[in-house]
């Protein structure tokens, strides 16, 4: 039985008078994905941004189980600890890729970066490593000294995924991974995902609001209604038997569609 | 057979003796005298105090004179002059309050307290060339008023402070840094931001201004008041134990009321950007509040809108005539050791270009 | 001149730049932030090397300027002339009886000594600025030792251009810590980075004093199989026949003609000198 990995515990953000997400709880184990479900303003993004440190948080607390000492709280930590982090052990896939790439960097490099960050200093086999990593992604390596700007959409969220998994984190955060994107495209970067979550025992958390990619991806899933985690569970026995009222709403709106 | 070239500074002192001859020009002409140019040339004159951080008109004049007129470089020769000063103190803040207005105006009231003092203005001035300047000519006199202006006219931010319709500046208390003592650091609060803008480039700070006005991070300025006069500066003599007047200077004074969109944390209100600026030197005093306003964003809790005037370190850092223009001109200083290792590169790489294309070739 | 203290600055402001001077010193390669002076040129021709020379010279002290390597160039000429009138101090183009040596864009041919002060014009100091234009995020890339983004750079010209394409300021990775910029001296004079004198670099426009004390270890980025190469013109002095200094094309005539000359005109003429001895003997 491996040890937690993420314990959250009161998360809040407010805007002023509005609530961003509020007193949001869960638990995190290795090699588990957890799903964030809810429409536009449920505040699924806030509360990402708020775990994975890129907004601050009003109250709450984030213990993430680190390789040196244990579970810390993230929110407690001083800014060289967080970066260090979030180079490392975390990784964050952004919705639009080029928030989440170096645009005028060639795919090697952004492939590169992580692993020049933590010292690798040998360049044939950092454009090795690059060269394996973009045929995980399913990315031709012929096309590895081409910049992103060149890619196509769909292209360029694999190429974020494998310039963030590089150097073997153990908690991905993603933001509509697939947003955006056509169907066909969808489908092939969701089983994408799927199969490197598995091959590499990662944990991650989702934030989407669709629901076939919590089917496919998600072990459990939270619903998320006006900043309000309103049901959780596993994310089949939420989607096939919906307690609250709203996910019932959100279930039934995708069988009509 | 090549000799290395010699004689560089022989060159260098004839340089400076043509630039002598040039400064003077054609002798039959008569010389300029700091006089004239104190009188008659006065906004250049602000201009040079202004940004060289140093109220002296003499001095301003002489660099002027000396710089044939360019003034970043008549600028430039009284910052190397003020770096040579003892500086004897501070002196307490000046009061605004008590200045003996030359001009005043308002754009948000058509009248107040105090009135509106057109004061020697360009303005209202048709742009005609005026040819009758050409001939030295006769010299013209305004009628006096019958009144003396008040020697205090409140300040018209005061009615809306009264109102609660604009903010309230905060009084820190605090010593603010001095900007020429100690090197600019980022993020910077407001008194060094204010004091960079203070000594800026006029045309820098006015072409950044105006691009809040044409809709990058636009904050709606309303000139609230703009007032040129003389105030007292006044200095605690400790041997004394008391303070002293120890002159007065020329000063322009902008206050800017501007607009307040809903903001995250705070409930409408006016919001104020200020410009302050040794001599009569109107354009920079309200570009200065334009571009102190633009720069309080985050401090008013508003959104970073990407626009350049929001960039605290673009502005601050190239808001500086001299270090400006010291760098820029330094491109014209040797740099052929750095061009040489460029040469060498690049040759080299456009060898191993060529025997890469050979090779190709061959392999076809 | 007697109305200016001893070379031009005063008291203050000189023990200012010894502090920071001191802390540079402290911590090789470390970007430390002074108040720069206004000084009688303009910034960006040598005001930051001038206000480290200032602050550290005695009257007992002799000094060389150079720029290019040279002695005799217009910049150089112009600031030695300022420190003989502000400090009446000897001045000399001999680069082994100098005690403090000014220079821009070259590091002296000959080996320096303990007793030796080089000064070093720096127009912009921070390395990562061309990869990074925020202040405020390279300061935290150099306290968090975040370089990542250097090699990345690196990286790139060699998937470009099958080398790095950086030729001079090349940066230097000092006492494994910090990465600097050493300065627009051409990356042949790299290596001479690790030696017996103390170096001081001055910025003035962009306010910085770094500083190396002697025998600091000096290390210039690269891949370990991509290693840095300190390399100059495949050719030797057409003066004095040196094969390991660094060296200037000179255009000699209309079709293009040229000829290599030492850079370093102190280094050229003392073996001139020699050869010229040795034909007589």
């Amino acid at each position: 039985m491996s040890e937690l990995l993420l314990d959250v515990r009161g998360l809040s953000k407010y805007y002023g008078n509005r609530i961003g997400c509020a007193e949001v709880n869960f638990d995190l184990w290795p090699g588990e994905v957890m799903g964030i479900v809810g429409e536009s303003g449920s505040g699924k993004s806030t509360l990402l941004n708020c775990l994975a440190g890129q907004v601050e948080a009003d109250f709450g607390e984030v213990f993430f189980n680190t390789r040196s000492e244990g579970m810390k709280d993230t929110f407690q930590m001083s800014e060289p600890e967080r970066r260090m982090l979030s180079r490392t052990d975390w990784a964050f896939v952004h919705q639009n890729a080029r928030d989440g790439l170096r645009m005028n960097v060639s795919a090697g490099g952004n492939v590169g970066e992580r692993l020049m960050a933590v010292g690798s200093r040998h360049y044939g086999k950092i454009r090795e490593k690059a060269v394996d990593w973009l045929e995980r992604v399913e990315i031709h390596n012929s096309r590895i000294d081409d910049r992103p700007k060149a890619f196509s959409g769909g292209m360029q969220q694999r190429l974020q995924i494998a310039r963030n998994l590089v150097t073997g984190p153990r908690l991905v955060f993603m933001d509509e991974p697939t947003g955006g994107l056509d169907v066909s495209v969808q489908a092939r970067l969701l089983d994408l995902i799927k199969s490197l979550v598995r091959e590499l025992n990662l944990s991650a958390i989702i934030v989407t609001h669709d629901l076939a990619v919590v089917r496919l991806l998600a072990d459990r899933l939270m619903v998320m209604k006006d900043g309000y985690v309103v049901e959780s569970g596993l994310t089949d026995q939420v989607l096939d038997d919906p307690q609250h009222s709203y996910t019932q709403l959100l279930v039934s709106s995708v069988l009509q569609a | 057979m090549y000799v290395a070239v010699k004689g560089g500074e022989k060159a260098i002192d004839n340089a400076h003796l043509w630039l002598a001859e040039e400064r003077r020009g054609d002798v039959s002409v008569s010389e300029l005298s700091l006089k004239q140019i104190t009188e008659q040339l006065g906004l250049a004159v602000n201009r040079v105090m202004a940004e060289g951080s140093l109220y002296d008109r003499e001095l301003a004049a002489l660099a002027i004179k000396q710089s044939r007129g360019d003034l970043i470089e008549a600028i430039f020769l009284l910052r190397a002059y003020r770096t040579t000063l003892p500086r004897f103190g501070t002196t307490k803040p000046i009061n605004t309050n008590n200045m003996s207005c030359l001009r005043r105006i308002s754009a948000t009231f058509k009248d107040a307290p105090g009135g509106q003092i057109l004061g020697p203005t360009f303005d209202y001035t048709h742009r005609l060339l005026d040819f009758k300047l050409e001939a030295d000519g006769e010299s013209l006199t305004a009628t006096q008023a019958e009144t003396a202006i008040d020697k205090e006219i409140p300040h018209i931010t005061n009615y809306l402070y009264k109102e609660g319709l604009i903010k309230e500046e905060e009084l820190t208390g605090s010593e603010p840094q001095d900007l020429t003592r100690e090197p600019l650091e980022i993020p910077a609060k407001r008194p060094l931001r204010l004091q960079s803008l203070a000594r800026g480039d006029e045309g820098f700070v006015l072409g950044m201004a105006y691009s809040t006005q044409r809709g990058y991070a636009r904050n709606h300025a309303f000139v609230g008041e703009l007032r040129v006069g003389m105030v007292s500066v006044e200095m605690e003599i400790p041997e004394l134990g008391c303070s002293i007047e120890i002159g007065e200077i020329e000063v322009t004074e902008c206050e800017t009321v501007n607009q307040f969109q809903g903001s995250k944390t705070e409930p409408p209100q006016f919001t104020r950007g200020y410009g302050l600026v040794m001599g009569h030197s109107e354009r920079k005093a309200i570009s200065m509040a334009l571009v102190d306003r633009a720069l309080c964003w985050k401090e008013l809790g508003e959104d970073d809108l990407g626009a350049p005037v929001q960039d605290e370190e673009f502005v601050l850092y190239h808001a500086d005539n001299i270090q400006a223009t010291g760098f820029l001109e330094h491109i014209k200083l040797p740099h052929y050791v750095d061009f040489q290792s460029e040469l060498e590169l690049i040759r080299k790489l456009r060898r191993e270009a060529d025997e890469r294309n050979d090779t190709q070739e061959a392999a076809e | 001149m007697s109305d200016y203290n001893f070379a031009y600055l005063d008291e203050q402001t000189k023990r200012m730049i010894r502090r920071a001077i001191l802390k540079g010193l402290a911590i090789p390669g470390y970007q430390v932030p002074f108040a720069s002076r206004e000084m009688p040129m303009p910034y960006g021709w040598g005001t930051g090397g001038v206000q480290v020379s200032a602050a550290t010279l005695t009257p007992e002290d002799t000094l060389k300027v150079i720029d290019q390597g040279a002695d005799d160039t217009t910049n150089a000429i112009s600031i030695r002339k300022f420190f003989e009138k502000t400090a009446k101090i000897a001045t000399t183009e001999k680069t082994s009886s100098a005690s403090v040596i000014q220079t821009r864009h070259r590091i002296p041919e000959e080996q320096l000594t303990e007793d030796q002060i080089l000064v070093y014009q720096v127009p912009i100091p921070e390395p990562l600025r061309f990869l990074e234009p925020s202040e405020i995020e390279t300061r935290k890339m150099h306290a968090l030792e975040e370089y990542g983004l250097m090699h990345v750079k690196l990286y790139e010209d060699i998937s470009r251009h099958g080398a790095i394409a950086t030729s001079y300021a090349y940066p230097v990775k000092v006492e494994d810590r910090y990465v600097m910029d050493p300065s627009p001296i051409p990356k042949f004079d790299n290596p001479k980075m690790e030696m017996a004198a103390i170096q001081l670099f001055g910025a003035g426009r962009e306010q910085r004093i770094y500083a190396l004390p002697p025998h600091t270890k000096v290390v210039s980025l690269d891949f370990d199989d991509f290693p840095f190469e300190p390399s100059k013109a495949d050719y030797s002095c057409d003066l004095c026949g040196s094969e390991n200094s660094y060296l200037d094309e000179v255009i000699v005539d209309d079709e293009g003609g040229r000829i290599f000359v030492c850079s370093d005109t102190d280094f050229c003429s003392s073996r001139q000198s020699i050869n010229s001895e040795l034909i007589y003997e």
